[in-house]
């Protein structure tokens, strides 16, 4: 069962940070590192953090714990920002509940309408 | 639609009319709790949304801040000062029901020191209290992200296998067995008549004969 604790899985650097605040930092240099640190934290961990760039790279492992409630494993964006894993995760639910994105369509919407706004320059 | 393959009797046809009536309370049943459910989804999607954009936001600035305090004081430094946290954080962790799936739901117990600089102001420069400070006020959203994240993703799972279930019992089962029950109803009043005209035709050839 959960220790009702705070692990993070990423860059030693960019998530040193939250160590202050009280939450257990490990440390994974490359994919490997990461599935193994991520099998032995999901034992007693209820939430792990990992980091967008880390989580894209094991996904098959995290999916293993996605139908029961704990750990809860959530991705963050590093230092740099987010590279959108996450929202895609969000994507994939809706997706999977309703059959399509129609709630955050947003980045299809927004190419869409960049791509329609030559034409109606050139039109005019 | 395809015929069960069961013999056309009486005791088949009652078994088939009571499964049918199952199925169809089941179907009925499945389609409200998918209904209900997608309802519950919807609302716990769009917070899930709203955090973590603001997450995506916030996150990477304080962060960032973090990397520039140790830039600015050295590794070693800013490293030897979140060594020990003196601050700590424990959850409550327990699953809620929600439309009989358990979820996890988590409390935030806050530790017993809630001092939140575990190094002495001397050593290092602002930047890193800065960044303390957002990513201490950041974390209960963290929190609070994860569960909802973790929720919608179970309930999106759910939804996706109750919605098969629908379209199985509405698409096969049902029509499979009305399909069935018509054909057994067919067959045991089809066997009725061959037996009335039996009857009748040995009535006449009895009576033919006598006279």
């Amino acid at each position: 069962m959960p220790n009702d604790k705070i692990a993070v899985i990423g860059d030693k650097d960019g998530v040193l940070a939250f160590k202050a605040i009280g939450v257990d930092v490990f440390d994974a240099k490359n994919y490997f590192d990461a599935r193994e640190t991520l099998k032995k934290l999901a034992r007693d961990y209820s939430i792990i953090l990992i980091t967008e760039d880390i989580a894209e790279t094991i996904q098959d492992t995290i999916a293993r714990y996605k139908n029961r409630p704990y750990p809860i494993i959530l991705s963050i964006p590093t230092s740099n920002g987010s590279n959108g894993f996450g929202m895609q995760g969000l994507s994939i639910d809706v997706e999977k509940a309703i059959g399509s994105d129609i709630l955050f369509g947003g980045n299809n919407q927004n190419n869409r309408n960049k791509k329609i706004k030559p034409k109606d320059n050139n039109n005019t | 639609m395809k015929r069960i393959n069961v013999n056309p009797t009486r005791m088949e046809l009652r078994r088939l009319k009571n499964r049918l009536k199952t199925a169809i309370r089941g179907h009925k049943l499945l389609k409200d709790k998918t209904d209900e459910t997608v309802r519950r989804f919807m609302i716990y999607i769009k917070e899930n949304h709203r955090l973590r954009s603001e997450l995506e936001n916030e996150l990477p600035q304080s962060l960032k801040s973090f990397l520039l305090a140790s830039a600015v004081n050295g590794r070693s430094v800013v490293e030897e000062a979140v060594a020990i946290p003196s601050y700590s954080i424990t959850l409550k962790s327990v699953t809620q029901n929600i439309m009989s799936i358990n979820v996890p739901q988590i409390e935030i117990v806050k530790g017993t020191n809630t001092d939140l600089y575990p190094y002495s102001f001397a050593s290092v420069s602002a930047e890193l209290d800065f960044s303390i400070i957002s990513l201490s006020g950041i974390l209960n959203k963290l929190i609070k992200l994860a569960e909802i994240e973790k929720t919608c993703n179970m309930l999106a799972d759910e939804i996706e296998k109750s919605r098969r279930r629908v379209n199985a019992l509405e698409y096969v089962m049902i029509p499979d067995l009305t399909e069935t029950i018509k054909y057994i109803t067919m067959k045991l009043d089809e066997n009725e008549r061959a037996n009335t005209i039996r009857l009748m035709k040995v009535k006449s050839i009895i009576n033919d004969k006598s006279i």
